[in-house]
């Protein structure tokens, strides 16, 4: 996690440790450039359903792969799949968790609930802890009113509210304030809007835009992708117009001078900082 | 971070894990139960490697339930936990060891109450009172200090006020990380009993889950 870097954190090597001790395993062999698992995913249960929500940038170490990445997948209409981790682990582990629950379905007749699914995504995982496959997937659905959480290294775990990746911390810091259950949707969607945007403010490896599910008995539904520069610049205006409200000459300036920059980033033009 | 306690009380065993899923830096879930019921008398408790915990409990539980289909008769813990070191210890030097550290928590009728310690590299032992984790460097010795095998009363809130929280500052209050509550649960003769959860004065919870 890129917080894990910044911060020096180490988690305990256990599994090279112990695999010292066995004579037939070899070291494993370091990879030429360091992985980094830089995303922003949410996702919490509220009365209307489900909201899962994460940003759409793809980051390589230092460079932006793509700065309009999909995250969350579906599986079917009522199981959304946040990923996190490796880009090409996840899409192929998503594809073989969708492909293993539409053979559930041909052979049995029904549906696999969400905490089948959870579960068998475990242990398809599970032969490959150790290695360096790295997923950490978010199971949204309905036929439950809760969220799994599966990680490649064997975590399973259910719950209410969870958030993935290396901005996590700051989303949680967000979303453990305000999410509640009697949230109706336009604030639970805000709030997970909100929660993403933090993360990416703060966060290197996470930004672009943002995108929003929402999960109910009829199925999920799909919001349009936001761009988080809209968002922020709502932000400073809201902020200006609250600090500037009494001075009357600087705010008629500084205002022409804002919406002017502001133009100018839309039409794709050069920004100048506080000069017109 | 996690821990486990066990204590064998004259006809009961009490044992008490705390509730933290965490993922690095992160409490991901506060609400986690680290007991897994391998029979009517048979706790097991488990705390490690993030996915070994869970993989390897639950092995455990499915081939203990099996042993009854079978055979119709429940095993013994002082079996069961023979069968589980047995396991640990097979998997050890494989390529893929279980990384978990184990409390066997049971009642026998003919043994009466039994607690076993087992560990990551499949150490086997048969104690009055064990606990793992970090924690554990704090009670053992208040343990050590004040166990006596048939004075040990049956409410948790007395036990526990002992090890747990004696007089201040209270052993996990100087643990620098924050265990906020602990699943209690007691098992005699006539079976598993879950106790009130425990939650240390001044432990603070997150906000509850939204449902209600």
């Amino acid at each position: 996690m890129a917080l894990q870097d910044v911060s020096g954190f180490q988690d305990t090597p256990i599994h090279t440790s112990l695999s010292s001790l066995s004579t037939s395993s070899s070291p494993p062999t370091r990879r030429p450039f360091p992985l980094s698992h830089g995303t922003t995913t949410l996702a919490f249960v509220f009365q209307g359903g489900v909201i899962a929500a994460a940003d759409t940038r793809a980051s390589c170490s230092g460079l932006v792969a793509c700065p309009s990445a999909q995250k969350i997948l579906p599986i079917h209409s009522h199981l959304l799949v946040t990923t996190s981790g490796s880009g090409a682990d996840c899409m192929l582990w998503e594809r073989i968790l969708a492909r293993e629950i539409r053979l559930y379905q041909l052979r049995h007749g029904r549906r696999l609930s969400i905490t089948g699914s959870a579960k068998l995504l475990s242990h398809m995982l599970h032969p490959f802890k150790g290695t360096d496959v790295c997923v950490a997937a978010t199971l949204c659905g309905w036929d439950v009113e809760e969220l799994f959480y599966v990680c490649s290294d064997g975590t399973r775990l259910q719950g209410e509210l969870f958030s993935v990746g290396s901005g996590s911390p700051y989303a949680y810091g967000v979303l453990d304030g305000e999410v509640r259950w009697s949230l109706n949707e336009e604030e639970a969607i805000s709030l997970a809007r909100e929660a993403v945007y933090r993360a990416t403010h703060r966060d290197a490896y996470s930004g672009n835009c943002v995108d929003l599910f929402h999960i109910t008995a009829q199925g999920y539904c799909r919001r349009d992708r936001e761009d988080l520069r809209e968002e922020y610049h709502r932000k400073r205006e809201r902020k200006d117009a609250g600090s500037h409200a009494t001075s009357l000459v600087l705010t008629l300036g500084v205002g022409k001078r804002r919406s002017v920059e502001r133009e100018k980033i839309q039409r794709g033009g050069v920004k100048w900082h506080g000069v017109e | 971070m996690e821990y486990l306690i066990g204590i064998q009380g004259q006809d009961f065993v009490l044992v008490a894990a705390d509730n933290i899923a965490a993922n690095s830096i992160i409490q991901m879930k506060q609400d986690q139960d680290k007991m897994f019921k391998l029979s009517d008398k048979i706790l097991l408790l488990c705390v490690g490697e993030a996915g070994d915990t869970v993989q390897f409990a639950e092995y455990i539980q499915k081939n203990i339930q099996l042993y009854k289909m079978r055979n119709g008769y429940e095993l013994s813990p002082k079996a069961a936990a023979n069968f589980t070191r047995k396991n640990l210890a097979d998997y050890l030097r494989s390529r893929t060891p279980y990384h978990v550290n184990l409390l066997l928590a049971g009642f026998d009728e003919t043994d009466g109450p039994g607690l076993y310690y087992m560990d990551h590299l499949s150490a086997l032992a048969k104690a009055p009172f064990a606990a793992h984790g970090y924690g554990a460097y704090l009670t053992l010795s208040i343990l050590d200090r004040y166990y006596r095998p048939g004075g040990i009363p049956r409410s948790p809130s007395r036990l526990f006020t002992i090890p747990l929280f004696y007089c201040p500052p209270s052993p996990l209050s100087r643990f620098i990380l924050n265990l906020p509550s602990f699943t209690v649960r007691l098992i005699d003769t006539e079976g598993i009993h879950d106790l009130e959860k425990l939650m240390p004065v001044g432990a603070k919870l997150l906000a509850p889950a939204p449902s209600s």
